[in-house]
């Protein structure tokens, strides 16, 4: 049972903090803050998939008038690491250096140039001389791990960081597995055993402000990065690890960023703009154009293997997930997004046998990272799909079957312990959860029950489709994040954040944890975060992490603060400490007598008993309590033409207490609308040579408005105990759900069973004309 | 070249190479709303109002916007004084990360100034050449609607 709370600002849609100042156009974003002069970088990149460089000379690019430097692998240091952005020691191999002697993709980078504007810079770019020995590329995933297999990494120093498997000699990037309980037996104890592989797509997260950083060497010797990041604390000891410098010599700065998705939590562009910035002694900006935004990083493209055994009743007796994962040239992030393949999708059901396997492989493809959903996206798709065509199979309502498997308060998941992010899990029992009332809802806005089933006839079938979803909220006894905060002399407060805000809103939603705990309106509460220099440390915004875990080192630094208030207040009004709480600016005593926060900055700053009256904390979670959620569609078949068009899209969400529900239900429709972009139109085509084909939004369409279906987000709450006043996250759960519900709405409508996505057109017709029952 | 042109209300004279892209020298002057995004017409982020219709920076050249009128979010509305527009978009959640935001806010200034009163069919499709990946369009339409039903009062 939740308990009643009233919360002052928690819960309320305030609006976002900065968002009248974004609205209005304000210069709040990267390549906005330009000093008078810079230089601009452009990058060569590699025309071919694998190959050697045999020679480059940049003689006649850096005769060029306007040319500050050329960089390349003959002139700067060699420094394997990972671009992955993770904490340390990261669970990435060290694969990559700022400029190799060998190109493992098309785009991969070559040089960089330092210019006086771009079109000097892409002038110097086409003067560069490289030689290339060209080599076999493996342009298809399940070549990667052949006996024979062109070795993409041969280089001796590539490694890994931590004692996981890295075997690079046959292209194997990760490897990870686990076994609990006995799979045979369960399979055997099966009435119904379903075995199928399902497949998903290159995609890219298209924030719409490309990877841009301002690089700015300082009077003092010190550097500057004013960058689009997720991460500042990591892209300062990761670009200080590839210059070989010390950490306190670079300063991060993120201002607003234009999108992340993930994409920004890879450290890409920020080295080359630094080493050209020391180089030349000059600022230097680097901005990917769109093209080169596509093929920076991706989602890891996945061939997954599912099998599960059922009873006739409909209980579960095991389950065995297989993942194949292609992390394109490099391997960041291919351990972790493999682990969560498993640790966010198979605790969901209550499996009493498990399986799991996952293989990251190089190909020489473009690099997949982190995006929006992390590995539980692809997952989701076999998992979802397949619990539906057991349903289907035994003639159960698949609502009705999942509603049975579910996990339950109380439970718990071995999966949970097993698999962690490159290396063992952490334990935790379920003790928020709302799916049964998602699925309720949920059920009832699309019309599960009236609507299931009845396809229609003629050229437009109509059908729905549903699936039910976790995630997780911060990786446990790994991420940290804290907070400060200081008190001014008009009763405002000062909250400085590591967290870092790429436009989900997480400034204004600490901004209200603070302000709950102060008893402040959120106007007193003046936030500023991510910055390396002035804020304390954060991992950044990635795993879901922000609200659940900042948002507690907000709440304990809050507390702090709080406590200190009081203290000088107890004084100053001969009131004993515990009867006195925090409201509406105000210091109130249990008598109804009040004394104004500005009463007690002005006398501790000024007057008596002078200090500064501030706070620190920080927190790491000992849990990743998952969020829940049921995603419902109503999609249309077009059976001549083989398009589909979804109708409606519902969403009933458990994230805990929604501390700004309007940000909440924006985190849902974002991440459900690039769910549905992925699921219906998002492919990179490849040419013969693994060129990708199409980067340009004209070749590679993603949703716009006029996509949009009919949506309904509901919020369910639940209080989660160990989260800010109950909070969990939901930045990533969204995006989870559409493939699958899709694909399921498809089967209701026409009967086939679409294992790989996008669900094209001619997919669909594909489908279709294989299939013989339809036109009967 | 010499090119006068007017931005949000105020004469200006820029003295430009021929052939530079609008949304370089916009950006040059100051006029930071007007973002890049693709530099090839397909996002909408350096969206302005030209005359009255909203076009793509990134597609002009300089010298074809003399003699012309020009509004950025810059001028619509500040932060003390929004143009309702923009408070619609900050009331219904509309703002994510921001990027797209200053040209959305122009769409809907050419939209409403044409329609006043427009469908949701027909907000998402006038506003179908400004990609947004963050909100998923449903709060952005919803804020076309509140400031439509605003403006008319």
């Amino acid at each position: 049972m939740s308990p009643k709370r009233q919360f002052q600002v928690v819960g309320k849609s305030v609006p976002k903090k900065d968002s009248m100042a974004l609205a209005t156009g304000g210069p709040m974003f990267t390549a906005d803050m330009l000093p008078p002069k810079y230089l601009v970088a452009r990058v060569l990149r590699s025309p071919h998939a694998h190959a050697r460089i045999s020679s480059i000379d940049s003689s006649k690019a850096e005769a060029l008038d306007g040319v500050h430097a050329v960089l390349h692998h003959g002139n700067t240091p060699r420094v394997m690491r990972t671009t992955a952005g993770q904490g340390a020691p990261e669970p990435s191999p060290y694969d990559f250096t700022t400029f190799d002697n060998k190109v493992r993709f098309v785009g991969d980078r070559v040089a960089a140039v330092a210019a006086e504007n771009a079109q000097i810079a892409e002038k110097a770019l086409s003067l560069i001389e490289v030689e290339y020995e060209v080599l076999d590329p493996i342009l298809e995933v399940r070549d990667a791990l052949l006996p024979g297999a062109p070795v993409i990494h041969d280089e001796p120093d590539c490694r890994v960081v931590i004692p996981v498997p890295y075997e690079p000699s046959r292209n194997l990037a990760s490897h990870v597995d686990m076994v609990v309980g006995d799979l045979d037996a369960g399979y055997e104890q099966a009435d119904l055993v379903i075995d199928h592989e399902y497949e998903c797509q290159y995609a890219q997260h298209c924030p719409i402000e490309p990877h841009v950083c301002l690089a700015e060497p300082m009077p003092d010797g010190r550097l500057r990065l004013t960058t689009s990041t997720q991460v500042p604390f990591h892209v300062r000891r990761i670009v200080a690890q590839a210059m070989q410098w010390p950490v306190s010599k670079i300063h991060v700065v993120k201002p607003r960023i234009g999108g992340g998705f993930g994409t920004k939590q890879e450290v890409l562009i920020e080295d080359v703009a630094a080493f050209l910035a020391v180089r030349t002694r000059m600022p230097v900006l680097f901005e990917l154009d769109r093209s080169e935004e596509f093929t920076s990083r991706t989602r890891h493209p996945m061939v997954v293997r599912l099998k599960t055994g059922v009873k006739k009743d409909g209980s579960l007796t095991a389950v065995d997930l297989n993942v194949l994962s292609n992390t394109g040239a490099y391997g960041s992030h291919a351990l972790t997004v493999s682990c969560n393949c498993g640790s966010k999708v198979l605790p969901l059901y209550r499996w009493p046998n498990i399986g799991f396997a996952a293989d990251a492989v190089y190909t020489n493809m473009p690099v997949a990272g982190a995006y929006r959903g992390y590995g539980a996206t692809q997952a989701y798709i076999a998992m979802e799909i397949q619990m539906d065509e057991i349903a289907t199979s035994l003639g159960m309502d698949p609502l009705e079957f999942r509603r049975a498997n579910l996990v339950r308060k109380g439970e718990t998941s071995p999966v949970f312990k097993a698999l962690g992010e490159g290396r063992e899990g952490v334990d935790q029992a379920i003790e928020s959860i709302g799916i049964d009332k998602c699925l309720r809802l949920g059920a009832k806005a699309i019309g599960w029950k009236r609507n299931r089933g009845r396809p229609g006839k003629g050229r437009f079938r109509r059908g729905v489709g549903m699936c039910c979803l976790m995630q997780g909220s911060s990786i446990p006894e790994v991420d940290m994040g804290s907070a400060s905060l200081k008190l001014n002399e008009d009763g405002s407060f000062n909250l400085l954040v590591g967290a870092t805000d790429l436009g989900t809103g997480s400034d204004t939603v600490l901004s209200q944890i603070a302000a709950e705990v102060l008893g402040v309106d959120i106007d007193k509460i003046l936030v500023y975060s991510s910055d390396t220099d002035l804020t304390p440390f954060d991992v950044g915004a990635y795993a879901s992490s922000t609200t659940y875990l900042s948002g507690e080192a907000v709440r304990k630094a809050a507390l702090d603060i709080a406590t200190q208030i009081r203290k000088v207040a107890s004084a100053m009004m001969q009131k004993p400490l515990k009867d006195l709480h925090l409201k509406d600016g105000h210091v109130i005593a249990k008598d109804g007598q009040s004394l104004g926060l500005d009463r007690i900055a002005l006398r501790t700053l000024y007057e008596e008993d002078q200090h500064q009256i501030a706070a620190f904390a920080s927190h790491v979670t000992k849990k990743s309590p998952p969020p829940f959620s049921a995603h419902f569609a109503q999609v249309t078949v077009d059976i001549m033409t083989g398009m589909v068009k979804v109708e409606k899209y519902v969403t009933a969400t458990d994230c805990g207490t929604a501390i700004n529900p309007q940000l909440a239900e924006g985190q849902v429709e974002g991440a459900v609308v690039n769910g549905l972009s992925y699921a219906l139109c998002e492919e990179f085509l490849f040419d013969e040579n693994g060129r990708m084909k199409n980067d340009s939004f004209g070749q590679y369409r993603i949703f716009s408005s006029r996509d949009v279906p009919e949506m309904e987000t509901i919020l369910v709450p639940t209080y989660e105990k160990t989260g800010p006043f109950g909070a969990k996250s939901v930045s990533e759960i969204g995006i989870n759900g559409p493939i699958p519900t899709i694909s399921n709405a498809i089967f209701d409508a026409v009967g086939i069973r679409l294992r790989t996505s996008p669900f094209t057109p001619e997919r669909v017709l594909q489908a279709l004309d294989t299939q013989e029952n339809l036109h009967r | 070249m010499e090119i006068h042109v007017t931005i949000n209300g105020k004469q200006h004279l820029w003295q430009e190479p021929p052939g530079e892209i609008l949304l370089n020298v916009l950006r040059k002057h100051g006029f930071n709303s007007v973002k890049f995004g693709c530099g090839e017409g397909e996002c909408g982020a350096c969206s302005i109002l030209l005359d009255g219709k909203s076009v793509r920076a990134c597609l002009l050249v300089a010298g074809q916007v003399h003699g012309r009128e020009i509004v950025t979010a810059e001028g619509l509305g500040t932060v003390d004084d929004p143009h309702p527009i923009q408070q619609a978009f900050v009331d219904s959640g509309a703002v994510q990360c921001g990027f797209c935001t200053p040209g959305m806010v122009l769409s809907t200034k050419a939209l409403l100034d044409k329609e006043p009163e427009p469908d949701r069919a027909r907000i998402k499709q006038a506003l179908d050449g400004n990609l947004c990946r963050c909100t998923g369009y449903v709060k952005i339409i919803d804020a076309v609607e509140k400031a439509a039903e605003r403006m008319k009062r």
